[in-house]
């Protein structure tokens, strides 16, 4: 097995701490929301996961802009442990959006365009991986998948952008909303505490994640080379 | 006076959800890495008695 670096062991304890710190800040010391109660906790890890989730995927487009330009494989797996690793904490972002909605919006799903767009970001995003696993040569793989993540990468700024442009009932928390808006609420002191370090400790949690892929990545690629030897 | 609804259940579930999420996929990675650290001894292993 690859011996593991001092720093990602450090950054896996660090990681560990930092969410529970989140954790506790999130679900103690944050005040109770005086209207929807206890599950306005669920905003501070649902904004936490979307923020990962969205600068992943665009440091995806950016690795796939990397590998095309320098045709260096490493650009490549920087790409999909982008990708994956945003692709799963974008799927909590959904889900806990859509258990917040429940008792905010009576509905767990609504086609609004946030939670399409949201939506849709997550399917180009799934997609992805089906598709690489059906192209064989390596390298015929990482360029698809580069032009690809560059194409998806658009759907990220759209999904952030969209409640700002568009009449919706998403409410935004920081900036101007949509007059339809319905489930936002002011934030106290404490509350933006918990807020800032939920985005703190995905952004920590995001980094050792990608790291642990990109070191899979590499063992891929180095059985996947070995194969071919060992065949000829 | 307005009562504050109880919605501590969709609370749980959504953290709840969050962790067991991140803990299949910290697993799922726990178990590629050994399966492709066993592959690759198999597969060196192999390519030495080749040689």
């Amino acid at each position: 097995m690859q011996s593991k670096p001092l720093a990602l062991t450090i950054l896996d304890i660090v990681s560990i701490i930092v969410l529970g710190v989140a954790a506790y800040l999130a679900l103690v010391f944050a005040p109770t929301e005086a209207v929807m109660g206890n599950v306005q906790r669920v905003f501070y890890f649902h904004i936490g996961t979307a923020w990962v989730g969205l600068v992943g995927f665009v440091l995806a487009a950016v690795a796939g802009i990397l590998f095309l330009v320098t045709k260096n494989m490493k650009w490549d797996r920087l790409e999909v442990a982008a990708v994956e690793v945003s692709t799963m904490f974008f799927f909590i972002t959904i889900v806990l959006g859509s258990i917040w909605a429940r008792p905010a919006w009576n509905t767990w799903w609504t086609w609004d365009p946030r939670l399409t767009t949201a939506a849709v970001t997550e399917l180009i995003y799934i997609a992805y991986f089906m598709l690489r696993q059906g192209i064989e040569d390596p390298e015929k793989r990482a360029r698809f998948g580069a032009v690809y993540t560059l194409l998806g990468g658009i759907s990220a700024p759209i999904t952030f952008m969209v409640i700002r442009l568009f009449r919706t009932i998403h409410p935004v928390v920081i900036g101007n909303q949509s007059a339809e808006a319905q489930g936002g609420f002011s934030m106290t002191a404490d509350m933006r505490v918990a807020f800032f370090f939920a985005l703190f400790a995905f952004t920590v949690i995001f980094i050792d994640l990608m790291w642990h892929r990109i070191r899979i990545g590499d063992l891929q690629d180095r059985v996947e080379n070995l194969k071919l030897k060992v065949s000829m | 006076m307005d009562t504050l609804p109880d919605t501590t259940n969709y609370m749980i579930a959504g953290y709840v959800i969050t962790f067991i999420t991140m803990g299949i996929y910290v697993l799922s990675m726990y178990i590629r890495n050994k399966n492709l650290s066993r592959d690759l001894e198999t597969l060196k292993s192999i390519d030495e008695e080749e040689k």
